[in-house]
């Protein structure tokens, strides 16, 4: 039995998730994407995990420990705020009773924003619990 | 499954298969998140399944991580949550393409800062395995071509620096390439066992100018693609951080967001009618800089402005109405106000819906946001193809500040430079208005024939109070 070496494995994960990131993007409506581009800009905040898993090495120093917070604040930003902000707007599409309703146009542009505590624990950024 | 290499062995617990599971637990939920995104219903669900896989990935890699950093990684979450959240909760919708871009610069920065703190943590990716070190050196080329770039595409649509695209002139394509071949030349040293930082540093400076000489010399109307470009990039850097890193999210994650930035790129080039090789050379549209306004001058035709009263006559008694926003309706904050309209027009019994074109706005989809934060049902929003049958039986076609994506002369003109480019068929309708500051052309800076059609009336003024005038005027009728 053959044991694929870490790279080829990697790699083949690498091609993988290229066709099924074809696949799945393809079925986006043009209406989602601007909602997609945001939403896949906070996926790809995941670099975070780059940062973390460095600054846990052994023998950095104090100018690598700088560079990595920097890193790490860099990644949390992009995840955090992009997935509030992917989620900001998701929510405006939901579908609402036609016309009647209450919710008046006076509800400017920021209140319709998750209501969630948001600070914190920030990982789990979306405000679950909101709306 | 997912063996380790050496540099991270000491900082991975023996509960290995363990996190691997956590990681592709993390990966299925972005991908089962993304589907979600293929409907308007599922979307939010969507896209809070991706934040909780992002949670699991984060929680997983937080398991490994060594006591003694703890503040040190506080600290940083710390700081980008408060960066972030007020960012991201604040933005007003018009501005979301810049709050993209700075996102996705981010981070690009944060790719390029891990790997510059890999290559020092190894004294230069000494005992380091090749393929690991070319992974981690191009994820500091691109992340840092990334984070430039976007701070220059968000510096540019929030206006701190000029739309107008900014050139060195015939000189830029060489420059450019000049850039890129002393970092790919810098990479290429280090591959081959140079460990001296500065060399390093000197490819991080030159991807970083190469970053900003890249986008510089674009024209506004085209910085969404780049920023879709730069998010594809961005996308690409993580995954080969995560090839480094011997990380399975990180591959995963980073090669869907390229995927689907390739994708996404490809669809708006498409429908601005422009090949993204032609984009990234730079110097179209934006700014003052019009450009060869050929045929401009051969409409000799008169063009017949309307007022307010006679517009809101003419939709009253219109049985369908289709509205076509575009960007101007959306700086002039005008979406509440077009709402208001709809509303009194519905109220006559006048069928009322919305054309959307692909790049309305200034992102594909960006007039979908701002019309639904404006309330629109999202079912009255028709899409481009399903829109363009229906104006021959539209009564009225209103044009809110659209442009060249209602210009007829994209099928019309084969000398147009934006012949072939898809457009809505306004001219298709009984009649039509269109909502205009100024006769001055649009992005493309070309003429639109279609303000000279007899059938079409031009009623000039800012987008919001024309709206507001109008819906006002229809109370009264």
């Amino acid at each position: 039995m053959i044991i694929a070496s870490t790279l080829t494995t990697n790699l083949a994960i690498l091609v993988l998730a290229g066709f099924i990131g074809f696949v799945v993007i393809s079925k986006v409506p043009n209406t989602l994407h601007t909602p997609l581009m945001s939403g896949t800009n906070a996926i790809h905040g995941i670099v975070l995990l780059g940062g973390l898993l460095v600054v846990g090495l052994s023998g950095n120093g104090t100018f690598n420990k700088i560079i990595l917070v920097i890193a790490i604040a860099f990644g949390t930003i992009n995840v955090v705020g992009g997935f509030l902000v992917t989620d900001r707007m998701l929510e405006m599409f939901k579908s609402k009773p036609r016309a009647g309703s209450v919710s008046g146009s006076a509800s400017g542009s920021k209140s319709r924003s998750v209501s969630g505590s948001g600070g914190g624990s920030s990982q789990d950024d979306s405000s679950e619990g909101g709306s | 499954m997912l063996a380790i290499h050496p540099p991270l062995a000491t900082s991975f617990l023996q509960d290995q298969s363990f996190l691997d599971v956590l990681y592709i637990i993390a990966f299925a939920l972005f991908i089962q998140g993304l589907r979600g995104l293929s409907g308007p219903t599922t979307a939010v669900r969507g896209n809070r399944i991706a934040a909780v896989g992002m949670a699991i990935a984060v929680i997983a890699t937080l398991l490994n991580v060594n006591e003694g950093n703890w503040g040190l990684i506080a600290l940083g979450i710390v700081v980008g949550t408060v960066v972030g959240v007020p960012a991201a909760r604040q933005v007003k919708m018009t501005a979301m393409p810049q709050m993209v871009a700075l996102f996705n610069g981010v981070g690009g920065g944060a790719v390029f800062l891990i790997s510059w703190s890999e290559f020092r943590l190894t004294s230069g990716f000494t005992s380091t395995a090749t393929y690991i070190t070319i992974f981690s050196l191009f994820a500091a080329i691109v992340g840092s071509v990334s984070f430039w770039g976007s701070n220059i595409a968000f510096g540019k649509l929030q206006e701190v620096i000029p739309g107008r695209p900014i050139t060195l002139g015939s000189a830029q394509q060489y420059v450019n390439f000049v850039l890129f071949a002393l970092a790919v030349a810098a990479g290429v040293d280090i591959a081959g066992g140079d460990h001296t930082e500065a060399i390093f540093i000197g490819m991080l400076v030159c991807a970083a100018l190469l970053g900003n000489a890249v986008v510089l010399p674009i024209g506004g109307a085209d910085m969404p693609v780049v920023i879709s470009l730069l998010n594809a990039f961005t996308g690409l850097s993580a995954a080969a951080t995560g090839i480094a890193l011997n990380n399975p999210a990180l591959i995963v994650a980073g090669m869907i967001v390229g995927a689907s930035g390739s994708i996404l790129t490809n669809l708006m080039a498409t429908a601005m009618n422009r090949s993204i090789p032609a984009i990234i050379a730079g110097g179209f549209g934006g700014g003052g800089a019009v450009e060869g306004a050929s045929g401009a001058g051969e409409h000799a035709g008169t063009v017949r402005s309307t007022s307010a009263a006679d517009a809101a006559i003419q939709l009253a008694y219109a049985n369908r109405v289709v509205i076509v926003p575009g960007y101007g309706m959306a700086v002039a904050q005008a979406q509440h106000a077009v709402r208001e309209l709809t509303k009194e027009l519905e109220k006559r019994q006048v069928e009322v819906s919305y054309a959307i074109h692909p790049v309305a706005g200034r992102m594909p989809g960006h007039m979908n946001v701002l019309l639904a934060e404006a309330d629109v049902p999202y079912d009255q929003l028709k899409e481009m193809d399903d829109a363009n049958p229906e104006f021959q039986r539209t009564d009225v076609s209103l044009v809110i500040g659209a442009n060249d994506v209602t210009n007829p002369a994209a099928k019309n003109t084969p000398s147009s430079p934006i012949y072939g480019m898809p457009i809505l068929e306004v001219s298709d309708s009984h009649s039509v208005i269109v909502i205009k500051r100024s006769m001055n052309p649009g992005f493309a800076g070309i003429e639109n024939e279609l303000y000279y059609d007899p059938k079409t009336a031009m009623l000039f003024g800012d987008a919001k109070s024309a709206v507001s005038e109008i819906t006002a005027e229809l109370a009264q009728i």
